[in-house]
């Protein structure tokens, strides 16, 4: 760990104010993943800005009919808020597939979409990494890359997303919120993770100078119909091996709004609207399920040893897409799959 | 009179555990304390070409950067390195020595600082540059390099023509990667240096004797010089067995800087020690049409260090559980270039008896016969290899009440048969035996005229209770309460013992302790006997017991004088007596504790998913000191076994020879949610042959045979043999 700086921001203008002044600074809040990093010294700040304090605590229901969940409300807050676990079961069920007790009772929301990948050349700083050192080449693709990317990957990185809770945000089309030196924007969740193409020290698209202040949730949940299924190699506390989000408006026996959102595939958690598509009008079915499970995996490509995520992205697509479907969703604590 | 061997008695250490008040290695302190942080190299192999601290001593409270260039004086033969568990054959690794890498995060610097955090960031600054050599880290690449080692397992009639003409046969290659023992405890060493260059070593070892004398012969000390302590350790499973590396650098910078030191490794730094080596487990079976086998050949190709070859026995445990007119087993070694692989609970045992006992499941599908009257068919009274009786054997008690436990005869016999809902349920079992060995230990108990017993002995507890065993034997013996009894152990200055490992410290210690304490009985009596008006005049040695404190007339209990009002008759305030374990060698039999695992999976055959719901082991490991204790060794070594037969692998990158999952993140082993239902049977086994209170030890056989009945469950439920461990989904797939 490099020796920093650790500073204290009053309110969200100060670490705005604080980031921009400093470029090398990093905001940190749980720490969950930014202090692992530094002890590995990957991140090397020299100055942390603490924004735990910040007032970005609330989940509230906005004047929309949504809700906006602040920045720095604990994982384990949110899996067991009234309005998350009534309205949006899916998002609670993806957070509580992610991490053990310990690590969400100290991670933000916020700082869960800025987690960074476990691909275990970027973790180790004696291998060559194209994230953590732009150039200086991918030891993942032509190493050990049995947890690595089948969509999107660029030829200078096949690393991919960790969390489980972005992959529920993406399916529940979230909004990201944010601030900065130019002022406040909103992010739509789809666009906030970015593929790596040539530049895959870049994660997403905040800039510079940005703090997350919310994640905005609009009105539609699906809490009748939702899964979330996380196959791992153990049954619990490890990263997907593929991870599966789905949501469905079922209407008179036909899928109206279809939602499939997919984790551990790729550097971002996956949708493809062609596939969500195929669903809206079909019964709920193997076949249709199965149709949609092809349309979204039509160009994944496997590395040596990740082969296996093609056909068990197929098969996780479709169970939890039939866990969703017949109202059963997947019960985190609960390690028999439905 | 209370019983104490025998009993479910909770650790005497346990609350001091759960309180914090047991200090371990790492927490020792001193008001001179520096902190050194290891700098580890990042190439498998070659040469240190420079290395610039200059950055690094320049940070404000750095006070020295220790590399091979600056150290101190250290032996330069390779006898003073060789533990008295290091490899017979090579020359062990040399801490900070020379130049060379031998292999990746070998240590090549120590940053000592005033504080922990300095010394960690400056570490961060040491520039070292290297001249990388060609390496090799792939025992599948070097297999056929493979040289053979001599075993004591000697070839019995002719396994290839037996084999040939065999009616069913069975032959393949069951694959072990590298585990690692991954104890909660971080390896640790806190030196205090003493006027005159004297130290005081706390370190986290299974072996304070062990590590003393290590250290005496690299620093070329007296023995007085070196005093090593070790009160607690936070597991190890072998780990701590031979000496690490941090306890070198530690004395070190202690000896160089005339203070004390403290040196812990990081959790990344453990993946650069002792570790399981990865093994390839050749089984060939030959058998009749009625099951019995005619030929088993077990080759075992295992990986060690260039410089040292590490083997243990992978082979032989067929000669130990089944009868087979001809047998052939060998062991080869493959030199790599990473560090010398170490003993791993059940080193061999748990890798040998992974391949025989799938390969025997397999047998028994080839045949349609229930693999568990295989085994029974199979069943050897004798040691094949020794030729010998077994001084116990109740494997059959052990395969009848696991069996019973477990409902293994409700067991539908076809692979895929089986279902609970969606999930393919599978039924497994496997035999498992690890050596009941023993060993001289010395123990030296001192009963004082308060009622007060001290028992000390340089052995280690290593988390398996043996603190507690002790005070129960003494306990029993010298018929005191276990609350009046203070164990000691862990410190080189006690009566001599060898390393805690094998399994043979509860046997070896319970005889030096009872011993010990027959002498302070004999002295007791002595003056009971002649105390005026004692009620036990008249008495022999033979018909009086002690008990409550007292000695007693075992007739008349009432006939009793307090052991105080005896050490005070005699004008004693203490009794002390030193004695050793004093086995007698029996060469006539065959010594092993023998166990029966049966599992049940439950498999989402779609996903792959596989949840190991049930295990049964029953277990015959001669007598129980402590029912609890005992019983959760062998729950651990299941627990164990559940991440042997599904999680635990470690991955080296082979073009860096490197080991790219060095954290326990993504080196994965059981969580809560992989471990179900444990039972623990243990069979009642008295054997008067094997010592005088027949006992065995259960430290590791809890862990053998595990991955063998998962893997045959796995099977079972879904028609698909994973050879290759750990298990994990994707081999599932497809």
């Amino acid at each position: 760990m490099n020796n920093f700086d650790y500073v204290r921001a009053c309110d969200v203008a100060e670490a705005v104010k604080m980031k921009a002044a400093t470029p090398h600074a990093k905001f940190i809040a749980g720490g969950t993943n930014l202090i692992d990093l530094m002890k590995y010294h990957v991140e090397q700040p020299r100055r942390l800005i603490d924004i735990s304090r910040l007032p970005l605590t609330a989940v509230e229901e906005t004047s929309a009919g949504g809700v906006r969940i602040g920045a720095l409300v604990p994982n384990s807050t949110l899996a067991y808020h009234s309005l998350i676990e009534s309205r949006y079961p899916l998002l609670a069920s993806a957070i509580l597939a992610g991490a053990s007790a310990q690590l969400r009772n100290m991670a933000s929301t916020g700082g869960n979409l800025l987690q960074r990948t476990r691909c275990a050349y970027f973790y180790d700083v004696a291998t060559p990494c194209n994230k953590r050192t732009p150039g200086a080449g991918c030891s993942a693709t032509g190493g050990l890359n049995r947890n690595h990317a089948i969509l999107g990957a660029s030829a200078d990185c096949i690393a991919t997303h960790p969390s489980d809770m972005c992959v529920a945000l993406a399916a529940l089309n979230a909004t990201v919120q944010v601030t900065g030196a130019q002022g406040e924007r909103a992010i739509p969740f789809a666009d906030f993770h970015r593929l790596p193409g040539d530049r895959p020290d870049l994660d997403n698209t905040l800039r510079a100078d940005e703090i997350i202040l919310a994640v905005v949730l609009p009105p539609q949940g699906f809490a009748a119909n939702h899964s979330y299924l996380k196959l791992r190699d153990r049954l619990s506390y490890a990263f997907a091996l593929v991870s599966v989000a789905a949501a469905l408006e079922l209407d008179g026996g036909r899928i109206g709004e279809a939602r499939l959102a997919l984790g551990g595939v790729a550097h971002k958690p996956w949708r493809n609207e062609a596939a969500e598509n195929a669903l809206r009008g079909q019964a709920p079915g193997h076949e249709a399920f199965g149709r949609a499970a092809d349309i979204l995996l039509k160009d994944a490509k496997h590395v040596a040893h990740n082969a296996f995520k093609v056909p068990l992205a197929r098969r996780a697509i479709i169970r939890t897409l039939t866990q969703a479907a017949s109202g059963t969703p997947q019960i985190q604590s609960i390690k028999t799959i439905r | 009179m209370t019983a104490h061997i025998g009993t479910a008695t909770s650790r005497v250490d346990g609350r001091a555990k759960v309180t914090g008040a047991a200090k371990y290695a790492a927490e020792f302190t001193a008001p001179d304390l520096a902190f050194g942080v290891v700098v580890s190299a990042t190439i498998p192999k070659g040469r240190i070409v420079s290395i610039d601290a200059g950055r690094a001593c320049a940070v404000e409270g750095v006070i020295d950067v220790l590399t091979h260039a600056n150290r101190i004086r250290m032996a330069d033969k390779d006898e003073a390195y060789r533990d008295e568990v290091a490899p017979e054959d090579g020359a062990p690794y040399r801490p900070l020595y020379d130049d060379r890498v031998h292999f990746n995060f070998q240590p090549v610097a120590l940053v000592v600082a005033e504080d922990e955090d300095t010394a960690r960031f400056a570490a961060t600054l040491v520039d070292i540059r290297y001249h990388t050599e060609e390496f090799a880290t792939d025992l599948h690449a070097r297999r056929e390099q493979a040289f053979k080692v001599d075993k004591p397992v000697k070839p019995r009639g002719d396994a290839t023509k037996a084999l040939s003409g065999a009616s069913v046969r069975h032959d393949a290659d069951y694959g072990v990667p590298i585990e690692y023992h991954n104890p909660m405890e971080l390896y640790g060493s806190t030196v205090l240096w003493r006027e005159g260059g004297k130290l005081v070593v706390y370190d986290k070892t299974q072996g304070v004797q062990n590590v003393q004398r290590y250290v005496c012969g690299v620093f070329e000390l007296k023995e007085g010089d070196v005093q090593v302590m070790s009160p607690f350790v936070g597991g190890a499973f072998g780990s701590g067995l031979r000496p690490q590396y941090q306890v070198v650098l530690a004395a070190m910078a202690a000896l160089k800087l005339k203070r004390a030191v403290r040196v812990v490794l990081s959790r990344a730094q453990m993946y650069g020690l002792c570790y399981r080596p990865a093994t390839i487990e050749r089984l060939a079976l030959g058998a009749r049409e009625d099951g019995t086998l005619a030929a088993l050949t077990h080759e075992a190709i295992a990986m060690t260090s260039q410089h040292e070859a590490f083997s243990r026995n992978d082979i032989g445990w067929g000669e130990v559980l089944y009868a087979s007119a001809n047998s052939r087993a060998t062991h080869r070694l493959a030199k790599l270039d990473v560090p010398t692989p170490g003993d791993m609970r059940a080193p061999g045992a748990a890798s040998g008896v992974y391949g025989l006992e799938c390969a025997m499941d397999e047998l028994a599908v080839a045949l349609k016969m229930d693999p568990l009257a295989l085994r029974l068919r199979c069943y050897s009274d004798r040691d094949q290899d020794k030729d010998l009786p077994f001084s116990s054997k109740r494997l059959k008690e052990c395969y009848q009440q696991g069996a019973d436990a477990f409902g293994w005869s409700k067991r539908s016999p076809k692979p895929r048969s089986m279902r609970d809902g969606r999930e393919l349920v599978g039924w497994g079992m496997a035999s498992g035996a690890w050596e009941a060995m023993q060993m001289p230990f010395a123990t030296r108990i001192v009963m004082t005229a308060n009622g007060h017993v001290e028992v000390a002995s340089a052995t280690s507890d290593i988390g398996t209770g043996t603190y507690t065993i002790m005070a129960q034997v003494a306990a029993e013996m010298l018929g005191v309460p276990l609350d009046s009894i203070t164990v000691k152990l862990g410190d080189s200055t006690l009566p001599k013992a060898p390393v805690e490992g094998g399994s043979w410290t509860a046997a070896s210690i319970s005889h030096a302790i009872v011993n010990a304490a027959d002498d302070i009985r004999a002295e007791l009596l002595k003056i009971a006997f002649t105390m005026q008006d004692s009620p036990l005049q008249g008495l022999s040695a033979e018909e009086v017991t002690l008990a409550d404190g007292a000695v007693m007339a075992i007739a008349d209990r009432s006939r009793s004088v307090p052991m105080a009002d005896i050490m005070r008759h005699g004008g004693m305030d203490r009794i002390e007596k030193e004695r050793g374990s004093e086995f007698e060698n029996d060469d006539q039999h065959a010594h092993n504790t023998h166990s029966a695992i049966f599992a049940e999976v439950k498999v989402d055959e779609e996903l792959g998913v596989i949840r190991v719901t049930r295990i049964v082991s029953a277990v015959a490991a001669g007598r129980i000191l402590n029912t609890k204790t005992a019983a959760s060794q062998i729950m651990g070594g299941v627990v164990m076994g559940v991440g042997m037969a599904l999680h635990e692998e470690a991955t080296i990158d082979h073009r860096f020879g490197r080991i790219m999952n060095a954290n326990v993140a993504e080196y994965h082993m059981p969580v809560n949610a992989d471990i179900h239902d444990i039972r623990v049977i243990f069979v009642d086994e008295e054997d008067r042959i094997i010592n005088k209170m027949g006992i065995k030890g259960v430290g590791e056989i809890g862990i053998v045979g595990v991955p063998a009945a998962i893997a045959n469950a796995v099977y079972h439920a879904t028609g698909k043999r994973v050879r290759d461990l750990p298990i994990t989904l994707d081999k599932l797939l497809g």
